[in-house]
């Protein structure tokens, strides 16, 4: 149980967001799980990713902020979603916890997870970036109100590092 | 084959929309939604292939007393079937998707699409936990589907079938924001600047 997920979760309804949007992934189970336990949260689970990217584009229409979370293997699967966020200008909140970098484990993770933050920027997103736990929840702030009051495409990277490789035991 | 004309079928159903919001996938729905009458309460997807029905769930959750109907046509539908599930776990009760299905990809020089073959967007809706899955083709179920698409409980599901005959492009505004501030406006009224 990570304390920087508790503090993300408050920062995130401090901010307003009205809907949670997820694939799981294990760097993000506790904030998930927090997400699910709060009735007065829209809490969407997605079959892919670019599913969530449309989710909040429609939620945004309506009036709710939301955030997405998903590991960087799902960045790939948004790319072309991603148009429809730019081209209307969409506040988006992306927290991406981040794998095939730092002791990665499984070679079958590491072509998506060092294309990430390229693939982000060729479709117009801010990148953000933690690589150290105490530095996540300030970075998660800054990206939050680069999206929501500035209105931008924003991705907030949380590194390996900063999550802990993923262990496999036989 | 059915003998729905596309045009005409879907000014039918937006003829009672009320203040329903709508949004319309890329290609021939939203130019037959535009050719029925422009409205601030449409929100034209351009782009995006696969995202209008989840444009559509985002939307209903936000404003779950306003009927949302998302129009868009079975290639796009083809494009985003994981939606029908992520919706029949979210099953919201404001929610219609109605298919103008032509069994083809009218954008792209008429291939055929695999409802042509006979998948059954119906089907997958109804095993995806719509409250309502139905496939229409004629005129009287045209009549009785443009009012149920505004009254019965959802997530309703349509496929509507239609001729394959092709129609002429209407050019629906198609600038992002000014399309995303007139819909706020249109929906959220003054919160819309927040």
């Amino acid at each position: 149980m990570s304390t920087w997920s508790d503090a993300l979760y408050e920062l995130l309804l401090d901010a307003g967001v009205k809907q949670v949007a997820y694939v799981p992934d294990a760097g993000h189970k506790r904030l998930i799980e927090l997400a699910l336990a709060n009735p007065d949260l829209k809490t969407t689970v997605l079959t892919t990713e670019e599913e969530g990217v449309a989710l909040l584009v429609g939620a945004y229409l309506g009036g709710d902020r939301g955030v997405l979370l998903l590991q960087s293997s799902g960045v790939g699967n948004c790319i072309n979603m991603l148009s429809l966020a730019a081209e209307c200008r969409v506040p988006l909140l992306m927290l991406v916890t981040m794998r095939g970098e730092w002791g990665e484990f499984n070679p079958w993770q590491v072509t998506m997870g060092q294309a990430t933050p390229a693939v982000l920027e060729a479709m117009g997103t801010i990148v953000l970036r933690a690589d150290d736990a105490e530095r996540i929840v300030e970075t998660v702030r800054a990206g939050s109100v680069l999206a929501f009051d500035s209105g931008r495409m924003v991705a907030v990277l949380i590194g390996q590092r900063a999550i802990g490789a993923k262990a496999f035991r036989k | 084959m059915s003998a729905l004309e596309r045009r005409a079928a879907t000014a039918r159903l937006l003829r009672d929309r009320g203040d329903a919001l709508v949004v319309t996938g890329l290609g021939s729905t939203t130019y037959d939604a535009f050719a029925a009458g422009d409205s601030p309460r449409t929100f034209y997807l351009w782009g995006a292939m696969g995202g209008a029905a989840m444009v559509g769930l985002g939307l209903a959750l936000a404003r779950p007393q306003r009927r949302v109907v998302v129009i868009t046509g079975d290639g796009e539908m083809l494009m985003g079937l994981g939606s029908l599930a992520t919706i029949g776990v979210q099953r919201p009760a404001n929610l219609a998707v109605v298919v103008i299905d032509n069994g083809l990809y009218a954008e792209t020089g008429m291939q055929r699409t695999h409802t042509a073959s006979g998948v059954d967007l119906a089907g997958v809706a109804r095993a995806c936990r719509f409250a309502h899955a139905e496939t229409a083709s004629t005129l009287a179920e045209l009549d009785r589907l443009a009012r149920a698409v505004y009254e019965v409980p959802g997530p309703f599901f349509a496929s509507l079938k239609v001729s394959p005959e092709p129609t002429t492009i209407e050019l629906a505004p198609r600038d992002g924001p000014t399309l995303r501030n007139r819909f706020r406006a249109a929906v959220l009224g003054d919160d819309a600047a927040a």
